[in-house]
């Protein structure tokens, strides 16, 4: 069931369930941040209305930069107005930044400690028709490898909204990934969002604690996702319950800092873990996660992510499917991940 | 123009000799560095923090001060120097240069030295980086501001890309308040510039983008201060001053070699270099003989 602390969107399995652009959530985000704070400036490279970024150009004309097709200069202008106080928000697609510029991002913003917040949109797979070129599959990998940096992956647009806000409250690099095209509406205005926590968002079977913090009881193995994947798991888990294999599902929307100690206690009370990611399984969050386990508590992990290639045109369902990380691509993981269990004798 | 006396240029000369001479004996006890860069502008350098800017050497943070944003980044010898000799640090802490622990790093960073802008190093990054500085502050205090904003630029660095879309973009938005100053001292690690990667003609390059542009002898205390007089009368777009420098200037030995750009004196060439700005290249009896 859906822990009813997290007072997520009670129709996430609805064949109907609202869906809304993640951009669209920072653009409405970042829109509020600039009305909470008169610092927050905006700069785009080119992409404003493409990565919802109009909304504060619109209402901020005088705090919005417009620097061309120059993601180079994008970052590094971003520091030098961080320099003199202001909290500056850069947007652009993730293969440009942080890819293009990933230097400038290391030296001017981490290097230096300037309040900049990345937004990359046109991650993972969703980004559909446009190609393989525009899927950026590699972002996580790219920043969370920078010291200083806080990564967020927000689950869908209301949690991106969130995350933009808090990004500007707090002081340093930020790096936010978004999806392109829309995607399922799984948490609610009411969601609780604190950058750094990862939540259970479902226990398998009947848990006890109705109305307080979930336990974790009874799962054998723990999903752990992040994204807009995070969809997929969730019915994923529910079919697997089904068919009488519990789960528990964390939504793991800041990859760094890392929620260690959450990620432990689902390890240590399911003893396997699967993770979900649109991103390569390589430097990813599954990375990040196994880093952690392998120092920590060893436990046996599948990765749902792609897998060392370039993605292609297509539909995003048809793209989700084609690179394994659909939702029998997760059952199949959890399947898997319960066999290395039963094989490990070490483990319970 | 800045009105200059004869008598402030000859103090402004003694104290660049005194700078170039910390240069080459923190260059000497690091063991490695940069040496010609850093002495050709010293004299740059020394006309901005002992005459041109407004800045507080004993309240570093100080809001209003102007800032200088040192992009090529390995020539800190001269600006390390420069900040000890205006009172920002002691000068013994010079010979700390690239040591373990030294708050004066390899190439510039700000964790270490809180009164630098900016860390560099990487090139092509300094120049955007003032022009978001020079952005925030005409956001702040629109047209009326009268902080200036200084990048300081080698010419080796307009072989990068981005340099040229910080440039346009300091065209499109008229940065008046922003000052690049570029050290046309035509070398670079692998030899001359325009061998490597032609930068003529460079006047026309900025001039192109919008830059009101200016080229002076980056050794004539009278021509810098003047440039920066006269950009700061220009009120509808960014100004650059092209300074022709003599890379390893003020020691015959180092200058206009570019084998001179990456490495540091021994103990031998240091000796020779000392005694040659002590006594101003034999004109005056140095202080040791």
């Amino acid at each position: 069931m859906l822990n009813p602390i997290q007072k997520l969107n009670n129709k996430i399995f609805d064949a109907d369930v609202e869906q809304i652009s993640m951009r669209k959530g920072f653009g409405e985000g970042l829109v509020l941040a600039g009305e909470n704070d008169p610092n927050v400036v905006g700069l785009c490279a080119d992409l404003t209305e493409s990565v919802q970024m109009h909304l504060f150009q619109k209402k901020f004309p005088d705090r919005f930069v417009q620097v061309g097709v120059a993601e180079q200069n994008l970052a590094t202008v971003a520091s030098g107005m961080a320099a003199m106080g202001k909290i500056s928000f850069v947007g652009s697609y993730a293969v440009f930044s942080p890819g293009r510029n990933w230097e400038q991002i290391r030296t001017t913003i981490c290097y230096n400690n300037q309040n900049v917040k990345i937004i990359g949109s046109h991650v993972g797979v969703n980004v559909g028709a446009d190609g393989g070129s525009h899927q950026a599959l590699e972002d996580i990998a790219l920043t969370r490898v920078l010291p200083r940096m806080t990564v967020i992956s927000p689950c869908d647009a209301i949690e991106a909204k969130k995350a933009t806000m808090a990004a500007a409250k707090i002081k340093g690099p930020v790096y936010i990934r978004l999806a392109r095209e829309k995607s399922p509406i799984i948490t609610t205005e009411e969601t609780p969002f604190e950058i750094g926590k990862a939540q259970i968002v479902w226990q398998g079977g009947q848990a006890s604690g109705l109305g307080q913090e979930i336990e974790i009881i009874q799962s054998r193995v723990g999903i752990v996702a992040t994204g807009a994947l995070l969809h997929n798991a969730l019915i994923a888990a529910r079919e697997l319950g089904k068919e009488g294999i519990m789960v528990t599902v964390m939504n793991l929307a800041t990859i760094k800092p890392f929620d260690g100690a959450a990620i432990l206690d689902l390890a240590k009370a399911t003893g396997a873990i699967v993770t979900v990611e649109e991103h390569q399984i390589a430097g990813g969050m599954g990375s990040a996660v196994a880093e952690f386990l392998a120092q920590n508590n060893p436990t046996p992990i599948e990765f749902v992510g792609v897998t060392d290639q370039f993605g292609q045109s297509g539909t995003v369902k048809e793209l989700i499917e084609h690179y394994g990380m659909g939702v029998e691509h997760i059952k199949s993981a959890v399947k898997k991940v319960l066999t290395r269990k039963r094989l490990d004798t070490n483990q319970k | 123009m800045d009105d200059i006396s004869g008598n402030k240029i000859i103090e402004l000369e003694r104290k660049a000799n005194d700078i170039r001479q910390s240069i080459i004996e923190m260059l000497l006890a690091a063991g490695s560095g940069h040496t010609a860069g850093a002495l050709g502008m010293a004299d740059i350098f020394t006309a901005l923090y002992f005459h041109v800017l407004h800045h507080d050497p004993k309240h570093p943070d100080w809001i209003e001060r102007d800032r200088v944003i040192l992009s090529n980044g390995h020539i800190c010898p001269v600006l390390y120097a420069t900040l000890a000799h205006a009172g920002y640090f002691p000068i013994e802490e010079l010979k700390t240069l690239r040591k373990f622990g030294s708050r004066l790093q390899g190439h510039p960073h700000r964790d270490f030295l809180p009164f630098l802008e900016t860390s560099s190093g990487p090139l092509g990054e300094g120049l955007s980086q003032a022009v978001g500085m020079a952005l925030a502050d005409r956001m702040d205090k629109g047209r009326s501001s009268d902080r200036t904003f200084f990048a300081l630029l080698s010419d080796g660095e307009m072989d990068e890309g981005s340099t040229y879309e910080a440039m346009m973009l300091a065209g499109k938005e008229r940065l008046h308040n922003l000052i690049a100053i570029v050290d046309r001292n035509n070398i670079q690690i692998e030899g001359f510039t325009e061998d490597v990667m032609p930068l003529e003609s460079m006047y026309e390059k900025w001039q192109s983008f919008n830059w009101h542009v200016q080229e002076i002898d980056g050794h004539s205390f009278e021509q810098i201060i003047n440039a920066v007089a006269q950009a700061k009368t220009i009120f509808d777009r960014p100004s650059v001053i092209i300074a022709h420098t003599i890379p390893g200037k003020g020691v015959a030995e180092f200058e206009r070699r570019y084998e001179w750009h990456g490495k540091p004196p021994n103990a031998e060439e240091a000796k020779m270099a000392l005694a040659e700005l002590r006594t101003l290249g034999g004109k005056i009896k140095g202080e040791n003989q």
